[in-house]
Formats: C-alpha cells, structure tokens, sequence
C-alpha cells in the first residue's frame, strides 16, 4: 500500500537557538515519495532544517505546513503518525532488546487501556523483516555491530508507519559496506511503500546516487534544489563546499560522482 | 514474508514477557514470606502458634501473641512504604534517565525531612496528615531547587551535575535540620527517632492517611509508564512521537516526589530504596518501565520489610532503624554504579 501523498512545506523559517539564528529565511517543500537529501558543509544548518521540519524545534518566525496546516500546532499524537524521526544519537536504554526497542516506535498507536493490538505486533514483524533484523529479535542492543544498530533503530523508526520518515546523518560512523546498506534498504522502504524520506547527509556522493531531490544549504539559506544532475555540477558543488572539483558520470549508476581536486595529488 | 510464522510465535513471550505469569506468583510468594518474617522476627522470635494466634484468634490473649498483633501495622506499613520509595525511585530514574537517581540522593527527602522539623519546632504540627503535607511541600520545593541547579550551564541536567546539585543541597539542608533541631531539646527526642528512619512508629491511622497518596501515586506512575519508556530513546525521539516532554516530566515527578514525600512523612528519610528496588527489577526483567514501575513497588516492599526485620534483629533487644539498614545495604551499591557508569564515560 503507497502512502498518501502530502503537501510538506517550511514557509519562510527563521530559526535557531537560543539567540543564534542559524537558518535565514529558508522555504522549501518536500515532493512527496521522494527520497529527499539535505546537504551543506558543516554548521550550515541542515541539522536544524531537518529539527524544525520535523517539528523538534519551533522557528522563530514562519511555519513548517503540512497539507495547509501548521505542524507546530497540530495534535503531537496525531502528527507522530505521519512524520517519524531517527535523529543522530538516540539513546540506547540499558539492557534493551531489540524487539522492545522496535516496539517502542509503536507508542503514537497506542493507547493505554488498549495494549499491545494485533496491528502493532504485525508493524513490529514487518518493519524487523524489511531491516533484516528478525533474527536479531532477542539480542541485547549492546551486542550488536553499528550497521545492525543502525537498521534496529531505522526498524523503531518504521513501526510509526509515519508517512514522511526524517533521519539525521542515518550513515554516521558507519562502515563504506554499512552505509551502502542503510541507504539500500531506505530505498527499499521509498519503493515499497512510497514513504518520503527526508534525510541529511554528510557523503556528497551517496547523495548524488540515492537522492531524487536535493536541497543544498549553505550559511543558513538554501542556495539549490532540484535532482542530482541539476544540483552536483563542478560550479555548484564549490558554491556549497568551498572546495574544486570535477564532476564525472558514475559508471555504476549514472549519477553524478564528485572528485575532489585538492592541492597536492593534480597529474598533469 | 516467509519469517511471519517464526516472528508470531516470538510475539507472546517477547511484549508479554513470558515471565509474567512467574513473576507475578513469585512476587506474591515473596510478599507473603516477607510479611511473615516481618511478624515473626524482633527484639522477641515468636512461635508458629503464637503466630497463628496473634493472627486469627483475637480473643485469645498470650505475649506473644501481642506482640503479633503489634507487628501488623509496622508490616503492612514497611510494605506500604517500601512501595511508595521504590516507585518514586525508578520515576526519578526515568525522569532524569539517571541510574542512579533516588529520592536520597537527589535530596528530596531531605528536603522533606526539613519541613516537618520546622513544622515540628515552629508550628507544632502532630497529626500524620500534617506530616504529610509539610512533607510534600518541602520535597516539591527540593525537587524543583536540584533539578533547576543540575540544570544549568550548556549541557543541561546531565545526570552527573543532578546528583551533585542533589548531594550538595542534602548536606545544606541537612545542616539546617540541625540549626532547627539543636537548641530544642524538646523536639530534638520527639524527631531524632524520625530523623533516622522508622516503622516503629506506624499506627493504623497513620496508614490510612498513607493509603489514598500511595494509591494516586502508583497509578499515576503506571500511566506516565508508556511516555516514559519513549522519553528514555532521548527528548528528541519521545517528541517525534508525540510525547509532550514537560507535560509528562510534570506529572510524572509529581508522582514521584508526592510518593517520596509521604514516605518519608511517616517513616523519616529512609534512603536507597528506589535505587535498589529498580536495579534488582531491571536486571531480572529488563528495562521496560511497563514493567519496571511497578514491579519496583514489589521490590520495594520486599526489600525495605526485609530491611526493618534486619534491623529488629541485628538491634535485639533494641532496635536498629531501618534508614540505617538501608544505607548500608545502599551505599556500596551507588558506589558500584558509579564506577559502572564511569566506564561507560557517563
């Protein structure tokens, strides 16, 4: 079953914290079961873009809207089951296993009086399967590798059968295999069911090849948007990252693929 | 979806622990054993028939009998209280994701202890449920002072700058428990009883003042306990899915200080029991709070009846109060989990 499709839009956001305004004026809207990259060097606010979409943080002014209506003043129970969050470093409880902590994504469906219904069993079972984890189901999380880790909390972050799925740097002290991984199985999630993932990334090139759609920040203001090809281009690549570059054609994919020039390794 | 099968078959014994059924008849088992205990066990052992006597046959009169029926109060009481501080304990815990947060280390009994006294010394107060409330302001204040001092600086309140922000303003208020207490010797007799920590004192009223908050309480905790379990993945994973992090912060520790407070109201400032209590439940059945909560009210009472018979025994012909059975059961415990923590660079 594909997931409706939504009009997600930050309108205008100025936001930041405690006095420091880190994003200026940024409007964007999020084409729906898209998988969407936000990139941007470091402390250009793609972190807190991602925060206040995901209605973590309250901008100071404009508003983050879905289908018309301010995230910020929407029930948070009803929200949480159509925008879902892996952010950077959640914190592991101690002694946790992996079932519990892939049922814990399943609170915003729960009541108190109801418990555990036979849909949130079947969400668990399903979101474990997708991340290949279901052999995993009775470890302690503290026994895992950081890519088994990683697909534990993406499989949380599923059983909220959210509709827009954001995640915060999902490949971070990762292993190049791990990441590769990751980024497989969220597109297996975008094409199974049409969720539209929102995510940020540090790799520019993973970016190129998994993206649709890319929002590229810098300084707290959004300086392109649109599809890899339109987005990963020599000039603009500089513009976000300071840095020079060719950009050829992946012979894997046909993306993009960004090669650093530097100062030393230039054959001439 | 080939692994449905196998994953359907997890289903029972992974939500429902499959150790529910057991754990609820040992739980059950222990209570009673421990009530017993607590009847038998003092200053005097009595017999099995004395027992049964003091228990069943109120017309018939011994000394020993009396003696059990003495007892009754004291042991409901211990488990009444024993229940109140081990829930509070793992609120706190949960509240500050701190391992070791407890009512005594975070200072609200302290807290608490030093509006009874003033209450005491300067308003003359005598009755358990004027006890009570001048215990639950004092804890409310402490509550909100340490949490508010653990809070500041960039970092907020880690659960490191709580515990000192907690320790520091325990031995502030302690020292002004003293200045209350030392030049009246009056109320010096009538409180240093209570300072320490006692069951000794439990009267069949005073229960049933106890009774109605330890109630709310405990079902406050229990409902707090599936928002809490979301709020122990970190703020930004419980607001993600719509916990509303200061709404349940508030009734959560509301829950958890009121219980302290009473607690402490009728019994003194017993310490350790909401951290032991929730330890030895999270490591025999792991950290869901679903769980947790209330079985630390189980353990709670096992653990501090066991302690006050500890106490009787230890103490014969007197008797050693609890607060100090406690604290030596306790202490070496918060030592070890400091040091645990420690590793795990906290």
């Amino acid at each position: 079953m594909i997931k409706p499709k939504h009009d997600f839009q930050a309108e205008e956001i100025v936001a930041g914290y405690d006095q420091k305004t880190i994003l200026n004026n940024v409007s964007i809207a999020i084409p729906s079961h898209k998988i969407n990259v936000i990139i941007g060097a470091n402390a250009c606010g793609k972190s807190t873009l991602l925060k206040t979409m995901a209605r973590l943080l309250k901008p100071d002014t404009g508003a983050v809207t879905l289908d018309g209506k301010s995230i910020h003043q929407m029930p948070s129970k009803k929200l949480a089951k159509l925008l879902g969050l892996l952010p950077q470093s959640p914190i592991v409880p101690e002694g946790i296993t992996v079932t519990d902590l892939v049922g814990r994504g399943r609170y915003p469906h729960q009541s108190f009086f109801k418990g555990w219904s036979k849909e949130d069993y079947a969400a668990v079972a399903e979101a474990m399967d997708m991340m290949q984890i279901t052999e995993l189901a009775n470890r302690n999380i503290d026994e895992l590798s950081g890519g088994q880790r990683q697909r534990v909390w993406i499989a949380m972050a599923l059983t909220q059968q959210t509709d827009i799925l954001f995640l915060d740097e999902p490949t971070t002290y990762l292993d190049i295999t791990y990441q590769v991984e990751i980024l497989d199985l969220l597109t297996d999630l975008n094409k199974k069911y049409g969720t539209t993932i929102v995510m940020v990334l540090h790799d520019i090139n993973l970016t190129a090849r998994y993206a649709d759609y890319i929002f590229a920040l810098r300084s707290g203001q959004l300086i392109a948007e649109g599809t890899p090809t339109d987005v990963i281009t020599s000039k603009r690549v500089e513009e976000i990252f300071d840095m020079k570059s060719q950009v050829i054609l992946d012979p894997v994919s046909k993306t993009p693929l960004v090669v650093p020039i530097g100062r030393h390794h230039q054959h001439t | 979806m080939m692994s449905n099968s196998r994953i359907s078959s997890q289903e029972n014994h992974v939500f429902v622990p499959k150790t529910l059924t057991k754990t609820i008849v040992i739980s059950i088992v222990l209570l009673f054993i421990v009530s017993v205990l607590s009847l038998a066990f003092g200053s005097r052992f009595v017999t099995w028939n004395e027992l049964m006597t003091g228990l069943f046959y109120p017309e018939q009169d011994s000394y020993g009998a009396s003696v059990v029926r003495e007892r009754i109060p004291r042991t409901v009481f211990a488990l009444f209280c024993g229940a109140a501080l081990g829930v509070s304990g793992a609120l706190m815990q949960a509240i500050t994701r701190n391992p070791i947060a407890d009512p005594s280390i975070l200072g609200v009994n302290t807290g608490a202890a030093l509006f009874v006294v003033s209450g005491l010394a300067f308003f003359n107060i005598s009755t358990a449920s004027e006890y009570i409330w001048f215990a639950i302001v004092g804890a409310m204040l402490t509550a909100i002072f340490v949490y508010a001092i653990g809070s500041l600086g960039r970092t907020g309140a880690t659960p490191l700058k709580l515990v000192l922000a907690g320790a520091a303003t325990s031995a502030a208020l302690s020292s002004l428990v003293s200045a209350v207490l030392i030049p009246r010797t009056d109320v010096m007799d009538q409180f240093r009883f209570w300072q320490v920590g006692s069951l000794g004192s439990a009267s069949w009223n005073a229960i049933l003042t106890f009774l109605p908050f330890l109630i709310v309480g405990v079902i406050l905790a229990i409902c707090t306990a599936p928002a809490l379990n979301a709020l122990a993945l970190g703020d930004d994973v419980a607001k993600s899915q719509g916990v509303q992090l200061t709404t349940l912060r508030i009734f959560s520790a509301f829950a958890g200080v009121v219980l302290c407070a009473v607690a402490t109201a009728l019994a003194g400032p017993i310490g350790f029991i909401g951290l032991l209590a929730t330890h030895l439940v999270r490591l025999l059945l792991g950290p869901d709070l679903r769980i947790v909560i209330p079985m630390a009210a189980i353990a709670g009472a096992v653990v501090l009846t066991i302690a006050d018979v500890v106490g009787r025994v230890i103490g014969s012909p007197g008797e050693l109060e609890v607060g100090v059975v406690t604290a030596l059961i306790g202490a070496p415990l918060l030592i070890y989990l400091a040091i645990k923590l420690k590793v795990r660079s906290l």
